[in-house]
């Protein structure tokens, strides 16, 4: 049996392969990024005209102590709460929303700039329980911009794009489309939809 | 027999380590790349909620974190209720006034009014702790407002 010496592998490439692989890692590495849920408070001072709004254009939540989710002064489950702020919003009352696919129910909300949803809570209130309450009712609204990006959005060239996909991509640094047409589809969507919720202490 | 005795004398070859500085380089790196530097010491348990209609927290804009939660195992001495934590201290409700204004300091002009506030708190804390603080930024005019969350089904919070 003859013994050879093994032939030296050569290492001159081996850099190359080590940049390579450094950078594919470079560019698929995603930095974790914070999510959350974004609100924006009322100022503090009170602005002199009184606003004066039908009760029936708010949509009342009440979050007790006991985490229990009291809508419209009636007893609720947390999963129900997305259909019921969908159907409060979409209603359409004084047939002033052409887009709205709601019942038109007159003792419900007028349009759905004028629908305000108003969150109330107490102090004993789980801040979980809150979470899950404020992100059924950002799903609400999310629920109406999708569908409307959805019927808008092939007319203005952004096909099968629905509106939460529309903001990542015009977020999105890599998006190729264009993001001023983009920009005004999700605008437009954003004024037929608004999103008009208050958070009462 | 001579045919055997010819290679008797050499040795496995060294391996070649010329590219172990690549190596190490490329794992520096990418550890570099992928690290992210938590800035703050909890001292507070910090579980966050979880909700899925949640947007990304630009890093465009400047971001100011504040924590609140029970005071974790060693800090006992400060009770079991939630309390705020800002940068590295425990804080009382009415020191965010302070800390905002010097996180404004900290910060050119312009980007002043993009100032994001994000709440980083406990899920078992409860809504007052939550309230005060919205109320207090709301003083400073600090509207803008992040409920940090996690990424997961918002109703498997109540369970």
């Amino acid at each position: 049996m003859a013994k050879r010496a093994a032939p030296e592998v050569n290492a001159g490439s081996m850099a190359d392969i080590a940049f390579l692989l450094l950078i594919f890692f470079l560019v698929t590495t995603t930095i974790e990024k914070d999510s959350g849920i974004n609100r924006k408070l009322p100022p503090m001072e009170e602005s002199d005209e009184d606003v004066i709004i039908k009760q029936k254009n708010i949509f009342t939540v009440l979050l007790n102590g006991k985490d229990q989710l009291l809508v419209e002064d009636e007893l609720m489950e947390v999963k129900n709460l997305r259909a019921a702020a969908v159907e409060f919003l979409d209603n359409g009352g004084d047939g002033t929303c052409d887009y709205c696919k709601g019942k038109r129910n007159p003792s419900s909300s007028d349009n759905p700039d004028k629908a305000i949803i108003s969150l109330k809570n107490e102090r004993e209130t789980s801040y979980a329980a809150y979470i899950s309450v404020q992100n059924e009712l950002v799903a609400a609204y999310n629920v109406l911009r999708n569908r409307r990006a959805l019927e808008i959005g092939p007319q203005k060239g952004f096909r099968d794009m629905n509106f939460v996909e529309m903001q990542n991509n015009y977020k999105d640094v890599r998006y190729t489309g264009n993001k001023e047409k983009l920009k005004e589809v999700i605008d437009q969507i954003k004024l037929e939809f608004p999103q008009k919720l208050s958070e009462v202490q | 027999m001579s045919r055997f005795n010819k290679k008797k004398g050499s040795e496995v070859p060294a391996v070649n380590t010329a590219s172990l500085p690549d190596i190490v380089f490329m794992l520096l790196f990418f550890f570099m790349v992928a690290t992210v530097m938590r800035e703050n010491t909890l001292k507070i348990q910090n579980q966050l909620p979880v909700a899925d209609q949640v947007e990304k927290l630009d890093k465009k804009n400047p971001i100011s974190y504040i924590y609140a939660g029970k005071p974790s195992q060693g800090y006992e001495q400060y009770g079991t209720e939630a309390r705020i934590q800002l940068n590295d201290k425990f804080a009382d409700v009415n020191e965010i006034a302070a800390f905002i204004y010097s996180e404004r300091e900290a910060l050119r002009e312009e980007l002043i009014p993009f100032l994001t506030v994000a709440l980083k708190v406990d899920k078992k804390a409860n809504m007052g702790i939550v309230g005060d603080i919205k109320q207090e930024l709301r003083k400073v005019n600090a509207l803008k407002i992040n409920y940090t969350t996690g990424v997961g089904d918002a109703l498997s919070n109540l369970d």
